[in-house]
Parts: structure tokens; C-alpha cells; sequence
């Protein structure tokens, strides 16, 4: 039984790893499909052909990709993410501070968001059909369809530009107390915890009910369970896998896909960066920028696979 | 008089329909029960036998409601009272064995935590005491392994051992009545003879009540001492159990013991015997699933060397326990399944192993009908459609012709042609089987494989429908391969019958030449079947040591 755990959420690992190497793969030659030439766009239209085919071959641009390919992998294992071609920058100099910035962004809105939305979810399901349940799924319909560029303009223009309570922009180097900190995050976590918890309160509502429609949960409430034991012992653990994964979906986008709210509150995190890199032709930069994002997309997803298996005693 | 443990009193239930309609389900019905008497629900379903035993544990399904009457247990009304009220009776004073054990134990919960769940919830006793009280049980129950086996979960156990100890989690809270819903339709007959053995002896044995729902006249003859038939809501008949097999009065329960007894084979006799000739045959067929590395065998061998014949306009029977092959045998017979080893001559012509490798016209001389017609036909689609699609793939048939062709399908299946717009969803249990097997007849084939055609049906439907089978025959000259569990079904229709155990035959049987089963597993499979006699069950005596070999509960 245990080895049968244990094979499983290692072949999990190992699939895993190696859609990393695919992806790995595909980032590398899809960066490399980018018009343009860097060494032309580092020079300048004015460059010489001859400083320009010096450059190249200073930037190893003239090797063949696979070698390009191996060179850069190599250096990701060895915790060398290159060099930046727009400032000559160690990338890993760049990257270091937006990582943590976008960490923090993305703790903070999970630490709101997936309480809210399992509570929120999970209420919903058991009250189906009631007022409030009704309340719950039409105002996440509501959020879901409204997008987050527009939730984030109309909080800035309420809290910012007419009640004035809250900074415009989130400038992190700013904060030096707890209130300090709440008025930078408030808006960009209010902001992204509406776009995430939505999905995840609609996954989490329609996994609690069909659970809670299966003849066992009707046996427990035969045998006198109340309706807190009925939802918190029966029905839950038995919806935990979409949940999970549902949460585990919702959190990555945290990661990467928060490039909007960056830019509407000018936060200095790795989206940003990445969209920068692209404007500037620094494929290291945003080959690694993606890579970080498809690390933490796998890291969830597994994790949520995993849990999910733990959870189902017919896997275990 | 005593006072009786249970009065139904102008018992009302209404149900909303899908369309927001009031419908009422119940219609104003009284029933008493007697301390430690044993009373069944029987009738059809629909026929609200579920839904009343329901209400004594002051319980209706999702859009039902008890609108009126009193259901009164141990002198309580279970209708004024608050869902917080109930609740505390609910385990203690009534409890509840459900239809399926397998789909009313929490997957994600070990047995014992579930058996002793009740008596956790009502603080009866400590959990040490109902760990020990649930052992007791469990032996009582005459399940294997009685110290061990709450510590499994679900899966882990076969679904007579789930039936059981369904019986155990209700019994812990030492109820005053217990309420059976249908708890051995889903078992196989070998099993349903030990848990109707082991559900006897503890209501006996502990004095409890009991309110039996099922559709299966035998099964309650065992285990009842007062019948209460049912149809639309309303009682029709209610009297002792003797009173009702031997005395019945009202029509419906006499339409009910008719279906119940196996009409006699009303075949001209065989006359062309001479012109015999093999439309099927099978030979040294093994089947399986999952494959092995290298060799190609398969994993798992759910057929192994199976050989049969059958010939033209005859009926071939196969029965057998669930697992036992049958239904892949069907498979692969049709193609579903490619088969691994031994050949499937039809009309004297080898058939391919796989469906891909079979011409479209071998295709059509073999249909196949599935067990659920629910899953069986497409849900978003009219009965039109479901039928026209064979006649385009197979015939070709467009426009005018292929509307005359349904007209006459449905005519032929004694179906009205006003449902040809319909949905499956919109019809009966018994109207969607008659259009699963209008489908089948749209190809127009020479074999038709029954896969459990009736076993989803009332005992009343599915005598209509093997009615039916045996008129097409005589009309179109078909061949029938007739697969169940239910030996009553299979000797109604079939010539000959084989008998499957875990994928091979174990013996072939002629019931037209009374010929007796010989083998000990055929034995043992027919003589589970229950009889309309009340004494059946103690009278049975089956040899323990081949239930052992032979069953796998």
C-alpha cells in the first residue's frame, strides 16, 4: 500500500521534471524565434558590420542553438542565470529583488484570497439555493466578468484620486511600518484576490455540493450528523482534489500573470521585468522570467496532484 | 391492542417536478407497524415504497416534501418535529440500510469509523465500548475477519461484506426499526441468500422492527411477516405475507405474482431440427483487459477459452455472477473488445478480432443492447435521431424513408409514435429500454446480444419486455444471446443456457429437455434463487464448504 504511495507521487515528480525540460526547451527556441537581432538592436542602426559581427561573436550569437541551448541549461543548474545583453547586469542581480517583491505580492493575496474563497465557497454549497448562496454566485459571476485592468483603474480613482486614503502607486521602497505596508498592498491585493478567489470560490462551491449529493453524505445525515459534521468530515475530504487543484491554478497566476496590475500601480515585480526584457530584445532576461513562471506553475500543480492523491484512500 | 411502534397516519408527500410542477407522490396513506414486526414496501418503482419508508426517519429527498399526516414512531411525530430534533432519533430510535452500501460509505473514511460514527454523534457510549460493540456485530453479521476488518476502507471490502456491515453501522445504535431500502438488489443471488440469512437472524435475535422496501416478492416472502403493495402513492393491498402470496385480491398484486412466476416455454417444437444450421460459433475465445509487456497477453483474463454455438432463430442464455466474464464475453462477440486468442465464426465466415477489422454489414448482423438504456442513449438526443442514425449509417436512408422506417421501428417495439420527439429523459425506465433495443433493431440484424436488458426494470416491465423480445422473434426471425443474472429471465426465453464462473463455462444446460443442472457452482446458483415459498430461506440448505469455494462475498 505505502510503496504504491510512494511510486505514484514519485512518477508524479518525475513527469514533472520533465515537462520542465520540454518547456525549458520550448522557451529557449520560441525566445529565439523573436524578430530582430541583438547585436543590431545593442549597436544601434548606425553600427558598422563589422562591430556588429565582432559583437556576435563576443555574445557566442553564431554558435548553433543547441549549443546556445546546453550553455544556457547548463548555467540554470549551476544557479547561473547569464547576463543581461540591455545592461550588462548579472540576471540574477536583476531578478533577485522583483522575485521577492512578486513572492510577497502573490503571500499576501493568497493569505486574503484562499481563506475568503473557500469560506465563501464552502457556505455557499452547504446554504444552496438560499438567498445567500444566490448573493455569493451572481456577485463571482459579476467579478469574474469584469476585468482586472478595470477593477484596478476604478480602486485607484475611488481610493486614490478622489477619497485620497491610499497611494496611487505601490512603491515598495516606501514602507517603514505595518500601516505603511497596508496602504502599498491594499489596493493591488484587493485587486488580484477579486480576479483569483472568483474561480476558486465557483470550483470550491461545485465540488462541495456534488459531494454533498452523494448517498454516503445522505446516509451520515440518516445516521443524525449534524450539518457542520456532514460538510466538514464527509463531504470535504472528498472534494478536496478539484479543490486543491483549483487553488493551486488560481496561485499561479499570481505568479505571472499579474503583469496588469504591476503596470496599473507601477509594482516592481518579475512581470513587469519580463515585459521590459521583451522590449528590449534581452532574451536571457525573459528566458529566465519564463522559466521562473513554468517552475512555479509545476511546483503548484504537482503539489496539488500530490495532495490529492495523499487524500484519496483508493490511491493510497 | 398494544400500542404500535410506528402509525402513518394521512401520510402526504409532494415532490416539484423539474418544470417548478406540485405533484403529489404520496397520496394519503396510513400504515401501522408492531413492535419487532418486520412490514414491506413492494411495488414498482415510482411507486413512492422508498419515499415513505423515508418519512419515518422524517426524511424527503431533495424537492420533496411531507405536506400532511403524521408519522409517528415510538409515539413521536416525525413530521412536527425540528430537523435538530430528528436528528437525535435519526441512528438511535430509526435507522437506515441503503440500497447501495458501496455508494453510502464515504470513500475517504475507514468502516469503522463510519459503523461507529452514530454512536460518536449521539455520545452513546465511548468509542472503546462501540469499537468493541462493532466487532460483536460484525461476528453476529458472519463477516470474515471480524477484528480486522473495520480498520479497511471501503474499497477494500466486496459489496455483500459492504451490505453487512451497513446492516452493523445501523444496528449500533440499537434502533427500535430498522429501514431496508432494497438492500440486496444490487448483490448477486449467492450473496443476497447470506445477508437476507444474516438481516434475519439479528432483527430476530435483537427484537427490532423493520420496514422492507423492495420490488422482489420472493426476497420479501423471506423476510416479512406483513406485506403492503404500492402503486402511484397509494396502498393497494396490505395483509400478512401469507394472506398476500396465497390470496391476493387486487389486480396489481396478481399482475405482480404473475410476472414473478416464470411462464413455461410456449416454443412450437423443434421441427427443423433437420435444417439446423450455426449462425455462431465460438471457439477456445479469451478475452482480457490491460496487457502485458511483450507476450500480448492481457493482465487480466476476463474470458478464457470459451467456446459456444448457437444456431439460427434460437436463444442462447449466460449467467453467472457479477465479474464472472459475461458482459465481455458480449464484447467481444460484437466487436467492442478485440479479443486475444480463438476465433468467432459467424454465418460460417471468420469474424475480425476487432470491430475496425469487421466489414460494416458483419457489423450489422450483430447488435448489441446494454444493461442501462440510461447510458445507453444519448441523452441530447430525440428518440428520432437515436434511431435514424443507424438507418442513415447502415441503409443509407434519408428523408421520407428513413421517417417511415422509425414509424415502423417504434410500431414494432409497441411504442406510440408520438414519443419520436422526445428525449431519453422524458421516458420511462421500460419506454427507454424498448427504444435501446429499437436501435439495435434499426440495423436489422440476424443476433442480438442482451446485455441485462431487464435487470434495471419492475418485475411487471421487464415480463412486458421479454414478451416483446419473443414476439420480434417469431415476426423477424432473430437469434437472441440473452446475458443475466437472474435465472427466471434466461429460462423464460433461451434454449439452452451456459453457466459462467470467473470466465469459463462451467457447464451448459438444455431446460427445454429438463435438464438438470449437474455442476455444484450451477447448482448452488440455482437453487439461491428465491422462491415465492416463506420457508425457502430456513429450508435452504447449501453446502457451506462450496459457498466458500464458489463465492467470493
Amino acid at each position: 500500500m505505502r510503496k504504491q504511495v510512494s511510486s505514484l507521487v514519485i512518477r508524479r515528480l518525475l513527469i514533472a521534471l520533465i515537462t520542465l525540460v520540454i518547456v525549458s526547451f520550448a522557451v529557449f527556441f520560441a525566445t529565439a524565434l523573436l524578430p530582430g537581432d541583438t547585436a543590431t538592436i545593442l549597436l544601434g542602426q548606425s553600427a558598422t558590420p563589422e562591430a556588429i559581427e565582432g559583437l556576435r561573436n563576443a555574445m557566442h550569437l553564431n554558435d548553433p542553438a543547441i549549443l546556445r541551448f546546453l550553455r544556457w541549461i547548463g548555467g540554470l543548474f549551476r544557479g547561473d542565470f547569464g547576463t543581461s545583453y540591455a545592461n550588462n547586469v548579472p540576471i540574477a542581480d536583476l531578478i533577485r529583488g522583483r522575485f521577492a517583491n512578486t513572492m510577497k505580492l502573490a503571500g499576501l493575496t493568497a493569505a486574503v484570497s484562499v481563506p475568503l474563497a473557500l469560506t465563501l465557497g464552502i457556505t455557499a454549497a452547504i446554504w444552496r439555493g438560499t438567498l445567500y448562496d444566490r448573493f455569493v454566485t451572481v456577485a463571482t459571476i459579476g467579478i469574474i466578468s469584469v476585468p482586472e485592468f478595470m477593477i484596478a483603474t476604478l480602486a485607484v480613482l475611488l481610493f486614490a484620486v478622489y477619497l485620497r486614503w491610499l497611494p496611487a502607486l505601490s512603491l515598495t521602497n516606501e514602507i517603514k511600518s505595518f500601516h505603511d505596508l497596508l496602504r502599498v498592498y491594499a489596493m493591488p491585493v484587493v485587486t488580484l484576490t477579486f480576479g483569483v478567489s472568483a474561480q476558486m470560490i465557483r470550483m470550491t462551491r461545485a465540488a462541495v455540493v456534488e459531494t454533498l449529493n452523494t448517498p454516503y453524505v445522505e446516509m451520515a445525515l440518516l445516521k443524525g450528523a449534524s450539518r457542520s459534521r456532514l460538510v466538514l468530515k464527509h463531504a470535504l475530504p472528498n472534494a478536496l482534489g478539484p479543490i486543491v487543484n483549483s487553488v493551486a491554478l488560481s496561485l499561479s497566476y499570481l505568479l505571472g500573470g499579474v503583469i496588469i496590475v504591476e503596470t496599473i500601480f507601477n509594482y516592481p515585480g518579475i512581470a513587469k521585468l519580463m515585459v521590459d526584457a521583451v522590449s528590449t530584445r534581452d532574451l536571457p532576461l525573459i528566458q529566465t522570467c519564463a522559466m521562473i513562471f513554468c517552475v512555479g506553475y509545476l511546483f503548484l500543480i504537482t503539489a496539488a496532484d500530490i495532495i490529492a492523491v495523499l487524500s484519496n484512500p483508493r490511491l493510497r | 391492542m398494544t400500542r404500535n411502534l410506528v402509525e402513518i397516519r394521512n401520510l402526504k408527500v409532494e415532490a416539484t417536478t423539474d418544470s417548478g410542477r406540485q405533484i403529489e407522490i404520496i397520496k394519503d396513506v396510513s400504515l401501522d407497524i408492531a413492535e419487532g414486526e418486520i412490514v414491506a414496501l413492494i411495488g414498482e418503482s415510482g411507486s413512492g415504497k422508498t419515499t415513505i419508508a423515508m418519512t419515518l426517519l422524517g426524511y424527503a429527498r431533495q424537492g420533496c416534501r411531507i405536506t400532511g399526516g403524521e408519522v409517528r414512531v415510538d409515539g413521536i411525530d416525525m413530521v412536527s418535529l425540528s430537523e435538530s430534533e430528528r436528528s437525535h432519533l435519526r441512528g438511535t430510535t430509526v435507522a437506515y440500510v441503503p440500497q447501495s452500501a458501496a455508494a453510502a460509505f464515504n470513500p475517504a473514511i475507514t468502516i469503522m469509523d463510519q459503523v461507529i460514527e452514530v454512536a460518536r454523534i449521539h455520545g452513546l457510549m465511548t468509542a472503546g465500548e462501540a469499537r468493541a460493540k462493532a466487532i460483536s456485530l460484525f461476528r453476529g453479521l458472519s463477516l470474515p475477519e471480524p477484528e480486522t476488518i473495520g480498520s479497511r476502507y471501503p474499497h477494500q471490502v466486496s459489496g455483500g461484506q459492504l451490505q453487512r456491515l451497513a446492516a452493523a453501522m445501523a444496528l449500533i445504535g440499537q434502533p427500535k426499526i430498522i429501514i431496508f431500502d432494497e438492500p440486496t438488489t444490487a448483490l448477486d443471488v449467492t450473496t443476497q441468500v447470506e445477508v437476507l440469512r444474516a438481516f434475519k437472524a439479528v432483527t430476530t435475535q435483537h427484537q427490532i422492527a423493520g420496514v422492507y422496501v423492495s420490488h422482489d416478492l420472493a426476497v420479501v416472502a423471506q423476510i416479512a411477516d406483513g406485506i403492503v403493495v404500492l402503486r402511484n402513492g397509494e396502498i393497494q393491498e396490505a395483509g400478512s405475507t401469507s394472506k398476500i402470496l396465497e390470496d391476493a385480491r387486487h389486480p396489481y398484486t396478481r399482475e405482480l405474482l404473475a410476472a414473478f412466476r416464470p411462464k413455461a416455454q410456449e416454443r412450437p417444437p423443434e421441427s427443423e431440427e433437420a435444417t439446423k444450421q450455426a449462425l455462431l460459433l465460438v471457439n477456445e475465445l479469451t478475452v482480457g483487459y490491460g496487457s502485458r509487456a511483450g507476450s500480448g497477453e492481457p493482465l487480466v483474463s476476463a474470458v478464457k477459452s470459451m467456446s459456444l454455438r448457437l444456431d439460427r432463430g434460437r436463444n442462447l442464455g449466460i449467467i453467472g455472477e457479477s465479474g464472472c466474464g459475461k458482459s465481455t464475453l458480449a464484447r467481444a462477440i460484437a466487436g467492442i473488445l478485440p479479443t486475444h486468442a480463438g476465433d468467432i465464426m459467424f454465418n460460417g465466415l471468420e469474424l475480425g478480432r476487432a470491430g475496425r477489422s469487421r466489414t460494416r454489414d458483419e457489423l450489422r448482423q450483430i447488435q448489441i443492447v446494454f444493461q442501462h438504456a440510461d447510458t445507453a442513449l444519448n441523452p441530447a438526443k430525440s428518440v428520432e435521431d437515436i434511431l435514424g442514425r443507424p438507418l442513415t449509417f447502415y441503409h443509407g436512408m434519408k428523408g421520407k424513408a428513413r421517417d417511415a422506417r422509425i414509424g415502423e421501428l417504434l410500431d414494432l417495439v409497441r411504442l406510440p409514435k408520438s414519443i419520436r420527439h422526445r428525449r431519453p429523459g422524458e421516458l420511462s425506465g421500460g419506454q427507454k429500454q424498448r427504444v435501446n433495443f429499437a436501435r439495435a433493431l434499426a440495423a436489422e440484424p440476424t443476433l442480438i446480444l442482451c446485455d441485462e436488458i431487464t435487470s434495471a426494470l419492475d418485475t411487471v416491465v421487464a415480463a412486458a419486455v421479454i414478451q416483446l423480445l419473443k414476439d420480434l422473434q417469431r415476426e423477424l426471425g432473430l437469434s437472441y444471446i440473452f446475458i443475466s443474472h437472474d435465472l427466471s429471465v434466461v429460462q423464460a426465453i433461451c434454449d439452452e443456457i451456459i453457466v459462467m464462473h470467473r470466465g469459463q463455462k462451467v457447464e451448459e444446460i438444455a431446460p427445454a429437455r429438463l435438464k438438470a443442472p449437474e455442476h455444484p457452482y450451477s447448482r448452488l446458483l440455482f437453487s439461491s434463487v428465491p422462491k415465492l415459498d416463506p420457508a425457502w430461506l430456513d429450508t435452504l440448505h447449501q453446502d457451506a464448504e462450496q459457498v466458500r469455494t464458489y463465492c467470493h462475498n
